[in-house]
């Protein structure tokens, strides 16, 4: 299969893998897929209260190029929103910005429901209702 | 300087040898003839060709050179050797059996027979990739007439017990066929000893051109016959009509002389720097070989890298030419069914690599391929959060993870 050249250079070069302390009250952590799927991605964001903004966001994957590609690239959008414009993200504008063939388009959907994951946890910390995550 | 990709996917495919080109070239320019032209000396010529061939390839195997069919390779061989004897023995019966990890070259036309009144006992391998002599006894009956088992294994090299087998398959009057694809000319195959009716093998697993290959049919003890599958001239003693790839057929001799001649040294040259491989990654952790390690083809490993994700695992070893899972599968996403008869779960068959060594491997694109892997291993695994989970001591077949 042929990787486009931001599948390969998130792939080379993942940008912020890593773990946040998820016993902080600010840190959402999503987990989701599975390991016979092929794909389990983690994606945490740490979040300043005050403004309501992601400072921080860290990621590991368990999968493809593309799966990793998608993750790594939704780590570097998400620095520097609000929980809200994260809210907004959709899967395909990940398709669009690193070229995912159709095969690939699960992984695009699969950082999109980490995102929504890690907000909700992010919530429920925080007393607020957990989201409604739409399963794929 | 080092060359790279390095090749190390020999059981998909072997590059020609040199020496087999040679023997090659008259055969594609100057004697073109046909071999079946019986009234003129480019005829003869073309036919002198393939008569030293016949003998050159029936010494590999010890048969006699009238019991070698010329195919297109291997998978037609398989073809015209199940077919064939179930159309040949219909009045004996109908029964076949044979295993769950053959090429798909056996398991698919057993299922055509299925459909046209067969009926196929598939028996199931144990881990280590091998077939239970019990279970093929107890599977006879009077009405099979053919047990087709596999000598090694495409994917995990693994060798079953030939000998048994077709004693056993004799012993209830069945006739043994095996599909040698991956052993002839890799390691000593003989059709007496070995009590082989037919068998199936090809030119380009053993560094002879693509599109040539041969079914070896016993003539005598007993004499088996198989219907032919395609209509037309009669060649190769009616069996299989079509004219001859003389250039082909030219080269698939030559490549069965050098085998016979080089074999055992080649064996032995590429079973030291297989297991070199194989013991430098085992140092890892969570690292399995997968299928027997005793009974294997001398230039095969096929191993699994736990918590790492086949296709990212692919990507990372983008400077050597492996495949994981069979390369006949490698476009789809499903795991091997080979490695899935032997037992490993979904992840651990996703995260296996073939390594299929050749004549023309040296040690130090071995060493090469150590580091390479062992680096992009270890690079996945820092990014996977199955690894980071499995340090934490988490038991990750306990989390109830959600399904997309």
């Amino acid at each position: 299969m042929a990787y486009s050249d931001k599948v390969i250079d998130h792939y080379s070069n993942p940008r912020n893998v890593g773990t946040l302390d998820k016993s902080k009250k600010n840190v959402g952590t999503g987990l989701v897929g599975a390991p016979e799927c092929g794909d389990v991605m983690r994606l945490q964001i740490e979040v300043d209260e005050a403004t309501n903004t992601i400072t921080d966001a860290k990621f590991k994957t368990f999968g493809c190029g593309s799966a990793i590609a998608s993750s790594s690239l939704a780590t570097e959008w998400l620095k520097g929103k609000t929980v809200d414009e994260a809210l907004a993200i959709d899967n395909m504008e990940i398709v669009e910005e690193l070229a995912l063939p159709p095969v690939k388009i699960h992984c695009s959907v699969l950082a999109e429901d980490a995102i929504k994951s890690a907000i909700s946890d992010y919530r429920v910390k925080n007393g607020l209702p957990a989201l409604e995550l739409a399963h794929h | 300087m080092l060359k790279l990709p390095i090749y190390l996917d020999n059981n998909a495919t072997t590059p020609l040898d040199p020496r087999v080109l040679e023997a090659m070239m008259p055969y594609l320019t100057d004697v073109f003839g046909n071999a079946a032209s019986r009234n003129h000396p480019f005829g003869w010529a073309a036919e002198e060709g393939v008569d030293y061939a016949r003998t050159q390839i029936a010494q590999l195997i010890g048969c006699d050179s009238k019991e070698i069919i010329f195919t297109s390779g291997a998978t037609e061989g398989d073809n015209l050797g199940i077919k064939g004897v179930f159309e040949m023995y219909a009045q004996k019966g109908n029964h076949v059996i044979t295993t769950t990890t053959e090429h798909k070259a056996v398991l698919d036309t057993c299922k055509h027979l299925e459909k046209i009144g067969g009926r196929v006992t598939y028996l199931p391998v144990d881990e280590l990739g091998l077939i239970s002599l019990e279970d093929l006894e107890a599977a006879m009956t009077p009405e099979t007439i053919l047990v087709t088992i596999m000598y090694g294994n495409n994917e995990t090299g693994t060798i079953q017990p030939i000998r048994e087998i077709a004693a056993i398959a004799h012993k209830h009057g069945a006739l043994f066929m095996t599909d040698g694809t991956q052993a002839v000319g890799k390691i000593p195959v003989d059709v007496n000893a070995d009590g082989i009716d037919i068998m199936a093998f090809t030119a380009h697993k053993m560094y002879g051109p693509k599109g040539i290959g041969a079914l070896y049919v016993r003539r005598k003890n007993p004499r088996v016959k198989v219907t032919a599958q395609m209509d037309g001239g009669g060649h190769e003693r009616g069996m299989r009509s079509g004219t001859l790839n003389v250039p082909g057929i030219v080269g698939m001799g030559k490549a069965c002389e050098l085998a016979r001649q080089e074999m055992a040294a080649d064996a032995a040259r590429l079973s030291v720097m297989r297991d070199r491989l194989q013991t430098e990654l085992m140092t890892m952790e969570e690292t399995y070989v997968n299928g027997s390690v005793e009974s294997r083809l001398p230039h095969v490993a096929n191993i699994s890298f736990k918590y790492v994700e086949g296709e990212g695992l692919m990507m990372g070893v983008k400077d050597l030419a492996v495949s994981s899972g069979s390369a006949c599968t490698s476009a789809s996403l499903e795991p091997s069914y080979v490695l899935k008869a032997l037992g490993l779960s979904d992840d651990l068959a996703h995260s296996s690599l073939r390594f299929g060594l050749s004549r023309f491997t040296t040690d130090e694109q071995i060493d090469y391929a150590i580091n390479h892997v062992k680096e992009a291993v270890t690079k996945l695994r820092e990014m996977s959060p199955l690894w980071e989970m499995h340090k934490e001591g988490i038991d990750l077949s306990k989390i109830e993870w959600a399904e997309h």
